[in-house]
């Protein structure tokens, strides 16, 4: 989800009996649900997929905010602007707690920054198309933040100790960012005629890209049933993709919108929607770099690193020198 | 030029309400107990989770080793005469 694409290694689930005695006693601690804390012996192969998966977390996180910080200084009043100022925070705190996490398996933060701007770690698609409208930060709160949310509360149960106590944090915070978006949503569809189609013309543009969000289908998705196992994944995509389309139509019925689907369609016999699946090929198109804001997000976050670097280097002397003093002093 | 010197890690602990004990809650990056004291509070407290907060950098904590969990604390485990269910009272005792 905000990790779509953790690589392989191709192999499938190790089963207890070809594990060394340390993965054994591993596994039945996941399985008791223990929680793996991190200066304890893990696989290797664990410690990297979650610095993969932690990763591509905190930098979606930390990417995320160029698409609504582009509307503060446009926000139609003082208070739909505080209420966004306050949500993009908040994104730079989810960040940071992820940041943290990660570096508890020892990744630095540099090294991090380092793998975001040199295009070796990803982050999440959906943030790499544009907001063109006031309705766009209704749409993104709405769909994006709950697509975030239906992926993250599972999370908060995650084998590892760090990730799952940054989840808890964040998932307390999300439920506010929705149900801004929805407000904005609320009021744009029973507005003028020109708002109700800039509501619609958002739900058309980002329903698709939000589906995405839950990453590939499961039959193409080789990496999942490791993960699953090692509970750094608690659900499979296609499993929170259809709880996202079920509890998403109802609320866009209640606005009066239309989503963008023809297929959608209650199932009488398994209770959920059928619905189209998005267009996988733009989805792979847009984590290879080719999406209408690909470049500028990325550019934008090197732009900010490199331009920071006096700032944090003259901090950093400054504090050094505090310090030497200090020292002669006593 | 930047020297390519990451600022240190702090580890955070706050005091939720008055009559709890700190408790940790995460870690930052500052250059010093100023800034990591204004970032807490910018990335811990931004809905009044606390009234007073801790500072540590995280190289001046001593952490106890997992791998000798054993050693360290199961001395504790056989002691049961440490708790008061350890002592049979008769009920005319009283509440003890
Ligand atoms: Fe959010």
């Amino acid at each position: 989800m905000y990790a779509q694409q953790i690589k392989s290694t191709g192999k499938g689930v190790q089963s207890l009996a070809d594990m060394t005695p340390e993965e054994r006693a591993f596994q039945e601690r996941i399985d008791r649900g223990e929680k793996i804390e991190p200066k304890e012996w893990m696989p290797d192969g664990y410690r990297k997929n979650l610095i993969r998966q932690i990763g591509q977390h905190a930098h979606s996180e930390i990417v995320g905010q160029l698409p609504e910080g582009n509307w503060i200084t446009r926000a139609p009043t003082l208070e739909r602007k505080a209420n966004l100022l306050a949500k993009v925070q908040d994104e730079a705190g989810h960040g940071l707690y992820l940041y943290c996490a990660a570096e508890t398996l020892g990744v630095s933060r540099d090294e991090l920054f380092e793998m975001l701007h040199s295009g070796k770690m990803k982050y999440s698609s959906i943030f790499n198309y544009p907001t063109l409208t006031w309705a766009d930060m209704g749409a993104v709160g709405w769909l994006v933040d709950g697509a975030a949310i239906m992926n993250q509360v599972p999370l908060q149960r995650t084998s590892f100790g760090p990730y799952a106590r940054a989840m808890v944090r964040i998932c307390k915070e999300e439920s506010f960012h929705q149900r801004q978006g929805f407000q904005i949503m609320m009021v744009m569809a029973q507005g003028s005629v020109d708002q109700i189609r800039m509501a619609q013309d958002a739900l058309n543009r980002f329903w698709g890209p939000a589906l995405m969000m839950f990453g590939p289908s499961d039959k193409d998705s080789v990496h999942s049933a490791q993960s699953m196992a090692w509970k750094i994944k608690m659900n499979t995509n296609d499993e929170l993709r259809q709880k996202f389309v079920d509890e998403t139509v109802p609320q866009a019925e209640y606005l009066g919108l239309k989503v963008p689907d023809e297929n959608l369609k209650l199932n009488e016999e398994t209770g959920h929607y059928d619905f189209s699946q998005p267009d996988w090929d733009e989805f792979y198109d847009v984590l290879n770099g080719n999406g209408p804001c690909n470049h500028e997000r990325l550019e934008a976050r090197k732009d900010a690193w490199a331009e920071g670097a006096w700032v944090r280097d003259a901090m950093m002397a400054h504090s050094e020198k505090k310090a030497a003093r200090k020292q002669a002093a006593e | 030029m930047s020297d390519k010197k990451e600022w240190p890690l702090w580890e955070v602990f706050i005091r939720g309400q008055h009559g709890m004990s700190h408790r940790h809650v995460g870690s930052l990056h500052a250059p010093d107990n100023e800034m990591a004291m204004k970032n807490a509070r910018d990335v811990y407290t931004r809905r009044n989770e606390g009234v007073s907060i801790w500072v540590v950098e995280a190289t001046h904590i001593s952490a106890s080793v997992p791998s000798e969990k054993g050693p360290m604390f199961d001395p504790a485990k056989d002691k049961v005469y440490r708790h008061p269910t350890f002592y049979d009272l008769p009920d005319e005792a009283g509440n003890m």
